[in-house]
């Protein structure tokens, strides 16, 4: 072989290695940039999903949900807080300039052995041209910027749901009421009106037991809270824009206690005293995270001096909040909220036994949440800690999304405390453990 | 003679596109106005399907409306809406994308009626649990990387991008494919270690009024197996979004003729 032979060997050879490496790195033109134009959609057949057979705008899920008392209760009979199984269907439609919103559960509730529906939305949206929106029926309705503490939204809550471990979306329960969402220009303004005051389902005793202050003791299923509840109509009031990337509201509400606020000694019930609520609330950056402040100033019209001791004083509500994001996939959220009485003294001088609150009381909060496989796998915890009621409240969950179809939860409610009388201590013998599992299709 | 003309002609085109060679910083701004900017606004249905490394599928749908405010690829607004899985449905995520600031993000949950605030300090986590970032969808700051030209071939620029401040990303550099022609990004692949960990892909390109639009992508994780396709479905550029749909209101209350695909 002469040395130009073998020149030309290698030439081809480093061609080849050349070209050979480009050709391995250099990627493929895709369908639509190649020089063959494929015209043909390609389409792969796609797994036909319960979804897709479904009617449009039909969805829903089914789920089984059972709680057993971490400790009995000497005010309950049964050790379980939770066992139920739901079926909830929920249908959408759409025109033009509106649209419906139906969603209603249907509950086996073992608990209460009883068969029960629960109509969460019935909602007729208007969309006419130009700057009103008009929603009107049975609605859920949510604002301000407290998590799990709420200042401003006197929209009605489920805490029989929540403490017993139920899907956090019912710790909100809906109201019959028309809401008009106005928006002129950089300012939005939210008018709800409410024709039937729509209480909270607060906690009387038949499954959660509760500290009677009144009786001095404990109250549970064997005779629940006997309430007189208004049937006047109530208004709630949101104004709000941005300021750059601030969120800036105003708030006022006129009606009553949403959970019973008063004590009528004759009747020996429980009763919703008449209640105007005016704040404001700003959220916006601060630092690495989201910072928030809300305050409002419940004004408890039945007893503007709080002389009454049977009545709930006026109050002032503040509440400061941050959340970040501490890792990847991990946020953590603080809040600090503060209720002070306006007329302790006279509460207090008018206090005929027992042992008054504190003019102020103090709640602390965290929430951790970690994401996990793909956001599939969700630890979380959220406490509520009262350094001045020495008491407090632990949520652990464990949320896992085994597949578009299935969900699994595990989480425990429990509640701590110094005394029978706090507002979470007197909770503690309720403290439970749940398991769930939801199908959807 | 005819022969001649032909080599003639094809060196000066050989040499004018060789002179025409774009320096870095216009094929980045191309690249970024092609995947990013086209049009004033734009309105997709995305199918999202994530894939774990042991093969099991999980399916996201949502519509994506975005907006650009102001003249030129500065800042963008994003509105995304699900339809899918159930327990997802109804839920809207809206984003004011700021070149000069951290974005802003709200999250709306329908079942509470909730809008909730969401920190955006890390822009390189998982969208949706996909395997696509938020900086993926909605575009990675040209100021934030160094771009090198490394190579160039007859159909592609090969650009590679090192961040400015390494402590903000999990990667040492990305490199991209970008089609000469069209400017679109055909293959990325980032490095960490000297390792190629993570690859974007696209695999399918339409013209759609006249914008080459990337229809199909796929982002894969090297390291764990896993990986997500987008399907991009009913795209339309210049659909008339107006700066009111990327607020409050409709984040509460979507728009819905936004929302359907025109069949």
């Amino acid at each position: 072989m002469t040395s130009r032979h073998r020149g030309g060997i290698w030439i081809a050879f480093f061609g080849l290695v050349v070209f050979g490496s480009v050709w391995a790195q250099e990627p493929a033109l895709p369908p639509g940039l190649g020089e063959e134009e494929s015209e043909e959609e390609e389409t792969e057949p796609q797994k036909k999903t319960l979804a897709d057979r479904l009617p449009a705008g039909l969805n829903g899920f089914v789920e089984a949900r059972i709680g057993p008392r971490l400790r009995s209760d000497p005010a309950h009979s049964k050790n379980v807080t939770l066992a139920e199984a739901r079926l909830q269907m929920a249908y959408d439609r759409t025109w033009r300039h509106a649209s419906l919103e139906t969603k209603g559960d249907l509950i086996f509730d073992a608990v209460l052995e009883d068969v029960e529906t629960d109509l969460r939305s019935f909602r007729l949206t208007f969309r006419p041209a130009g700057p009103v929106d008009l929603r009107l029926g049975r609605q859920v309705m949510t604002w301000g910027t407290g998590d799990l503490l709420f200042v401003n939204d006197l929209f009605p809550k489920d805490w029989r749901s929540f403490f017993i471990g139920r899907d956090e979306e019912y710790l909100k329960a809906p109201s019959d009421s028309l809401r008009i969402g106005w928006f002129p220009g950089k300012v939005g303004v939210d008018l709800v009106y409410t024709p039937e005051f729509e209480s909270d389902r607060f906690i009387r005793g038949e499954r959660i037991s509760f500290w009677d202050p009144v009786a001095g003791g404990f109250r549970g299923d064997a005779m629940p809270l006997a309430f007189d509840r208004p049937d006047d109509d109530e208004v709630s009031i949101r104004v709000y824009g941005n300021a750059g990337s601030y969120e800036i509201s105003g708030y006022g509400y006129t009606g009553f206690w949403k959970s019973p606020g008063g004590f009528d000694s004759i009747t020996m019930q429980a009763t919703f005293p008449r209640l105007d609520v005016w704040g404001a609330s700003v959220r916006g950056p601060l630092g690495p995270g989201i910072g928030n402040v809300e305050a409002g100033y419940y004004d408890s019209r039945d007893d503007p001096q709080g002389v009454d001791p049977f009545t709930n004083n006026s109050e002032v509500r503040l509440l400061a909040g941050y959340e970040l994001e501490l890792a990847p996939e991990l946020t953590g959220g603080f809040q600090v909220y503060v209720e002070r009485m306006l007329d302790h003294d006279a509460y207090r001088v008018n206090l005929p036994a027992g042992k008054p609150r504190d003019e102020n009381r103090y709640v602390l909060t965290t929430r951790i949440t970690k994401l996990l496989k793909s956001q599939t796998l969700i630890p979380s915890v959220f406490v509520y800690y009262s350094p001045s009621d020495r008491d407090g409240y632990l949520r652990p969950k464990l949320a896992w999304k085994r597949s578009d179809r299935q969900i699994v939860e595990f989480g425990v409610n429990l509640f701590f405390g110094r005394d029978d009388f706090t507002f979470f201590g007197q909770f503690e013998n309720n403290s439970n453990v749940y398991a769930a599992v939801r199908f959807q299709p | 003679m005819k022969r001649l003309m032909v080599v003639l002609f094809s060196s000066i085109a050989a040499l004018s596109t060789l002179a025409e060679t774009p320096d870095v910083d216009r094929i980045v701004l191309e690249t970024n106005r092609v995947v990013y900017y086209q049009g004033d606004d734009g309105r997709a249905r995305a199918t999202m399907t994530i894939q774990d490394s042991k093969g099991r599928t999980r399916i996201k749908e949502f519509t994506i409306l975005r907006r650009d405010v102001g003249d030129g690829d500065g800042d963008q607004q994003f509105y995304v809406y699900f339809h899918a899985p159930s327990d997802e449905r109804g839920a809207t995520f809206m984003v004011w994308k700021h070149l000069d600031k951290d974005d802003d993000r709200w999250l709306y949950l329908p079942a509470l009626d909730v809008q909730k605030r969401i920190a955006a300090t890390d822009k390189r986590t998982s969208f949706a649990g996909s395997h696509f970032f938020y900086e993926d969808v909605s575009g990675r700051r040209l100021a934030d990387d160094h771009h090198e030209l490394v190579e160039e071939t007859d159909t592609y620029y090969v650009l590679k991008n090192t961040p400015k401040d390494p402590g903000q990303v999990e990667f040492d550099s990305y490199t991209m494919w970008i089609h000469k022609t069209t400017f679109i990004p055909v293959e990325v692949k980032f490095e960490n270690g000297g390792q190629v960990y993570r690859t974007a892909k696209v695999l399918g390109v339409k013209e759609i009024q006249g914008h080459m639009t990337v229809t199909k992508s796929q982002m894969t994780d090297l390291r764990t197996g896993g990986s997500t396709t987008m399907d991009y479905a009913s795209v339309e550029y210049d659909v008339g979004l107006t700066e009111d749909v990327f607020t409050e209101r409709y984040l509460r209350n979507p728009p819905i003729k936004h929302l359907e695909a025109k069949k």
